[in-house]
C-alpha cells in the first residue's frame, strides 16, 4: 500500500467516475489534513492497531470464559444481581451522547466554533454506541438466547429493558444517520484526493465506499438545500431521541420498589450524566486525534475551553441531583433510603462515591473556575476524570441498591437493621470486558478514519465562506488563550441569531463553487499560531 | 420425595386428565400445561386424604367432589399460611426443598430470616415466594418468560428466559434465585422439566419457589409444607378455603386466618400476596429459645 500523498491543492481534479465538482479554490490544508489520515499510515498505526486488538481480544477471551463458567465467574451473586455490566451498559451508551451535543444542540445554537470538532464527535458517538449495546451480551445469563429480543412473538410491550432495546436501536440508526449526512459532500471530495492509481485492498474499498455512498451529491444549490434541511431535521429528532434512550435505560431501575433505584429522578439524571461524559469523552478524543494527526492548524486550545464549559455546565447540574436525591432520601429517613444513603455516605461504598464526588464533581468545577487552570490542558485533565469517575459513580448506582436486604425487621431496635448487606467482588472477567470495551473505542475511531475524513470539510469551508462578514467587523481577533474566557460570551452570540439551522427558508446558498471561493482561514478567529503549544 | 397422601384415586385423575387447560395471566400461546387434572386434583382432597388417613376419619367429600365435576378451569387458587407462632427456625423447610429441587446452598427459595420485634426479641420468618396476585415480577420479563397461572402461581420457563434480572430487581421479597453456575445434576424426575417442576434449574435464569407445583394436582403437599416437623408451613386453597400443613391440620381458611389476625408482607408495595403470616416469635413453642 503506497503512501504516497496527492499534492496538496490538486483537490480539483475529476473525481473517478467524472463527476465535475466545483474548482475548490480554497486553502488546501483542510482538505489535505482531512484526508491524511485516510492516505497516510504513521509509524504508530499498526503498534496502536495490533496492541488495542490485543486487548480486545483478552475482553473476548473473558467472555467465552464467562459463557462456559457461568455468570458467578464475573463476581455476581444472588445478593448483587446487577453490577459492573449495567454500569458500563449505562457508561458506555452515555458516552456516546457528547456526539449528539457537539453535532445537534451546538448546530442549532448556530455555535460555528464547532465545526472542525463535529467529525469526530460524531464518529466517537457512532463507534461507543454499539460498543456500549453490546454489554448486553456479558449482562444476560444466557446470550445464546437473544434472538428473543427481536422475535417479535415474545415481545413482552411492558418490559422496560424491551423500551431500552428499541430506544437504543433507533438512537443508533440516527446516529449512523447524523454520522452519514455531512459526510456525503466529503465522500466526494475524498474521492478525489485518493490517488486513481493507487492500489491496495483498503484503497478500493474506499473508492467502492465514496462511490456508493457518496451518490450523485455534485453540490448544486438544491442538492445543498436538501441537506441542510435533512441534518436540521435529524439535529432536531436526534435530541429527543438521546433524552429517551437514557430516560428509558434509567426506568430498568426506577420502575421497581427498590430502594435507591425507584428514584423519580433517574431519568433526569442519567441523561445529565450521559451528557456529561459524552462531552468530555469528545474532549478527549478531540486530543487524541488532534496531537496524532496535527489538526492543531484547525482544532485551537479555545475549543477544548470552550467544550470545557458545556461539560462543566452539565456536569454542576448533575453534582446538584447528586445532591438533591441523596438529601431528600437520606433525610426522608424512611428504612430503606435511609439505609442505602447511609451505605453509600459513610458504608461500604463509601470511597467510590466520595471518589466520585472529588473526581467528577468538586475538581472539574474547580478547574473551569480557576482562571489558571482554565487552559486546554486543564479540561484535558477535567474531562479523564470526569469519564473514568462517572463509570464509578455508575458502580455507585448500580451496587448498593441491588445488595441492600429486602427482607428485614422494620421493628429492629434502633440502629440495627437485621438483614445483611450482600456485596459484588470484581473478578478479572469483568474487568477485561470493560478494558477491552474501553480499547474498543480508539480501536474502532483509527478504523473510521481510515475511510473518512477527519474534518468535516464541506461544513468547514461553508463555515469560511460565511465567516468573512463577521471577522470583518472585527479585524483584531484576540489571542487564542484570552479568547477562553469569552467563549460562553461567543456561544450566546451565535445562539442569538437563529433557533434552528437555515432549513430551506433562508437565502439559498449559492452554487458551490462561488460559495467555497473565499480564501479566508478555515478556521476564523484567533488562529495565532498556537498549534500544537498546549 | 416425601409424599403426604395420595389424594387423588388413580380413577378420578383419569377420568379428568384430558379436559385440563393450562391457565395464565397475562395470555402467552403455548404455555406448556403443567396442572394436569386442574380440574379435581389438589388441596380440598389432599386435605381429605390427610384427614383420612392421618387422623382417621372420613375424608370430607364436599370439595373434592364440587370439584371433580367442574368444567376444566382453575378451581383452585393457591396460597400459603406461614405460622410465625411456630417457628423454631430449624430450616428444614429449606434443606428439604433445596434436596427435592437440586439446588444450590445459595438458592434458598424458601428462606428463613432472622428477624427482630420491637421487644428485641428475636423470632424467625420463612418467606417461600409470595405468588402475589400482581405480581411485580411479571410485567418487566422482556421475553414473557414469566407468568402467572390462573390458580394464583407465579412461574418462570425456564427454556425461554434470557437472564436479564430485571424480575430479581421488581421482587420486593428477593424470593428470585439466579443459577450463576451450573446447577447441581439431577437424577430422572417424575416430571419433564418445566415451569411447574423446574428441576434440574438451568444455567443462566432465574429460578424461585413454584410452590412444588407439579405435585400438587396429585393431591401432594410442597416440600417444604410437608417436612415442617412444627407445622408451621401450611398449603392453602382459596377457592376452598382450607389449609392444611405438614403434620396434618386442616383449618378452615379463612377463618383462621381471621382468628389469627394474619397479615401480608409489605402490603403496601401493592402485590397482594397469596402468602399469609400469622404474627408472632415463636411463642407457641415449649421453649424460649426463639427469643432474643
Ligand atoms: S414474591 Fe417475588 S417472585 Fe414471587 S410472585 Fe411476588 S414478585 Fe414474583
Amino acid at each position: 500500500m503506497s503512501d504516497d500523498n496527492p499534492s496538496t491543492g490538486a483537490g480539483g481534479s475529476p473525481g473517478a467516475d467524472g463527476v465535475q465538482l466545483p474548482e475548490p479554490a480554497v486553502r488546501p490544508d483542510v482538505r489535505a489534513a482531512a484526508m491524511r489520515p485516510v492516505l497516510e499510515t504513521p509509524r504508530w498505526w499498526w503498534p496502536t492497531v495490533l496492541v488495542l486488538g490485543a486487548i480486545v481480544i483478552l475482553g473476548i477471551v473473558a467472555w467465552v470464559v464467562q459463557v462456559v463458567d457461568g455468570l458467578g465467574v464475573a463476581g455476581y451473586n444472588n445478593q448483587a444481581f446487577w453490577a459492573v455490566y449495567e454500569a458500563d451498559l449505562v457508561a458506555f451508551i452515555g458516552v456516546s451522547y457528547g456526539g449528539a451535543v457537539v453535532s445537534a444542540i451546538l448546530r442549532l445554537t448556530k455555535a460555528t466554533w464547532r465545526a472542525p470538532l463535529t467529525r469526530i464527535a460524531e464518529a466517537t458517538a457512532l463507534v461507543t454506541l454499539p460498543v456500549g449495546m453490546l454489554f448486553i451480551i456479558p449482562h444476560l445469563g444466557s446470550p445464546w438466547r437473544i434472538w428473543e429480543l427481536v422475535w417479535p412473538p415474545y415481545w413482552n410491550l411492558s418490559s422496560p429493558i424491551l423500551w431500552d432495546f428499541f430506544a437504543v436501536s433507533t438512537y443508533l440508526l440516527a446516529t449512523a444517520v447524523f454520522f452519514y449526512l455531512p459526510l456525503i459532500p466529503d465522500l466526494k471530495i475524498a474521492q478525489q484526493w485518493l490517488d486513481p492509481d493507487r492500489r491496495g485492498l483498503r484503497a478500493r474499498t474506499c473508492r467502492r465506499l465514496y462511490r456508493v455512498l457518496g451518490g450523485n451529491w455534485d453540490g448544486s444549490a438544491p442538492q445543498r438545500r436538501l441537506l441542510h434541511g435533512a441534518i436540521g431535521l435529524v439535529a432536531i429528532m436526534i435530541i429527543p431521541m438521546a433524552v429517551s434512550v437514557h430516560s428509558v435505560l434509567s426506568f430498568a431501575f426506577a420502575s421497581s420498589s427498590r430502594a435507591g433505584y425507584a428514584e423519580t429522578i433517574f431519568p433526569v439524571y442519567f441523561v445529565v450524566a450521559a451528557l456529561y461524559t459524552g462531552v468530555a469523552l469528545v474532549v478527549l478524543s478531540v486530543a487524541a486525534c488532534r496531537r496524532l494527526w496535527h489538526l492543531e492548524a484547525f482544532i485551537h486550545p479555545r475549543h477544548f475551553v470552550r467544550l470545557g464549559f458545556v461539560m462543566i455546565a452539565f456536569g454542576a447540574v448533575y453534582l446538584y441531583l447528586t445532591f438533591t436525591e441523596y438529601l431528600v432520601d437520606g433525610y426522608s429517613g424512611t428504612t430503606d433510603d435511609a439505609a442505602w444513603v447511609r451505605q453509600v455516605l459513610v458504608g461500604h461504598y463509601w470511597i467510590p462515591f466520595w471518589f466520585y464526588f472529588v473526581a467528577a464533581g468538586v475538581v472539574p468545577l474547580l478547574i473551569m473556575a480557576i482562571r489558571r487552570t482554565r487552559s486546554a490542558k486543564g479540561v484535558l485533565v477535567a474531562s479523564g476524570l470526569v469519564v473514568f469517575a462517572m463509570w464509578v459513580k455508575r458502580l455507585v448506582i448500580v451496587i448498593p441498591p441491588a445488595t441492600e436486604p429486602l427482607v428485614r425487621s422494620p421493628l429492629a431496635a434502633s440502629g440495627v437493621l437485621a438483614g445483611s448487606w450482600g456485596s459484588y467482588h470484581f473478578t478479572w472477567v469483568p474487568i477485561s470486558i470493560t478494558v477491552a470495551a474501553t480499547a474498543a473505542i480508539p480501536l474502532l475511531m483509527l478504523v473510521v478514519f481510515r475511510f473518512v475524513p477527519i474534518l468535516p470539510i464541506f461544513e468547514m469551508e461553508e463555515a469560511d465562506a460565511e465567516e468573512p462578514a463577521r471577522t470583518a467587523a472585527a479585524p483584531a481577533p484576540p489571542p487564542a488563550p484570552a479568547l477562553a474566557g469569552q467563549g460562553v460570551g461567543t456561544f450566546s452570540a451565535a445562539t442569538r441569531s437563529s433557533p434552528l439551522p437555515d432549513m430551506g427558508s433562508g437565502p439559498p446558498p449559492t452554487l458551490g463553487g462561488a460559495n467555497l471561493a473565499h480564501g479566508t482561514p478555515p478556521c476564523s478567529g484567533g488562529v495565532t499560531a498556537t498549534g500544537g503549544s498546549w | 420425595m416425601r409424599e403426604v397422601k395420595r389424594g387423588v384415586s388413580q380413577e378420578e385423575a383419569q377420568q379428568h386428565e384430558p379436559g385440563c387447560q393450562i391457565g395464565q395471566v397475562p395470555v402467552t400461546v403455548g404455555r406448556r400445561g403443567f396442572l394436569r387434572g386442574a380440574a379435581l386434583g389438589g388441596l380440598g382432597l389432599a386435605a381429605s386424604g390427610v384427614l383420612g388417613g392421618t387422623l382417621g376419619t372420613a375424608p370430607s367429600s364436599s370439595a373434592a367432589s364440587a370439584a371433580g365435576n367442574a368444567p376444566a378451569k382453575a378451581v383452585h387458587q393457591w396460597a400459603m399460611v406461614i405460622d410465625l407462632r411456630n417457628c423454631n427456625g430449624c430450616k428444614l423447610c429449606t434443606t428439604a426443598c433445596q434436596t427435592a429441587h437440586y439446588l444450590h446452598e445459595d438458592q434458598t427459595w424458601i428462606n428463613v430470616f432472622t428477624m427482630q420485634n420491637a421487644a428485641g426479641e428475636s423470632y424467625y420468618m420463612p418467606r417461600p415466594c409470595m405468588m402475589c396476585e400482581d405480581p411485580p415480577c411479571v410485567p418487566v420479563c422482556p421475553v414473557k418468560a414469566n407468568f402467572r397461572t390462573e390458580d394464583g402461581l407465579t412461574l418462570v420457563d425456564q427454556s425461554r428466559c434470557i437472564g436479564t434480572r430485571i424480575c430479581m430487581n421488581a421482587c420486593p421479597y428477593q424470593a428470585r434465585y439466579f443459577n450463576w453456575r451450573a446447577p447441581r445434576p439431577a437424577p430422572r424426575q417424575p416430571f419433564p422439566q418445566e415451569p411447574a417442576w423446574p428441576v434440574p434449574q438451568v444455567e443462566g435464569t432465574v429460578g424461585k419457589c413454584v410452590d412444588c407445583a407439579a405435585m400438587l394436582p396429585s393431591g401432594k403437599l410442597p416440600e417444604c409444607v410437608s417436612h415442617c416437623p412444627m407445622g408451621v408451613l401450611y398449603l392453602g386453597d382459596l377457592e376452598t378455603d382450607v389449609a392444611v400443613n405438614g403434620l396434618g391440620n386442616t383449618v378452615e381458611l379463612s377463618q383462621f386466618l381471621a382468628d389469627n389476625d394474619a397479615v401480608t408482607f409489605k402490603e403496601s408495595y401493592g402485590t397482594h400476596p397469596r402468602v399469609f403470616y400469622i404474627p408472632g416469635h415463636g411463642q407457641a413453642l415449649d421453649t424460649d429459645a426463639a427469643d432474643g
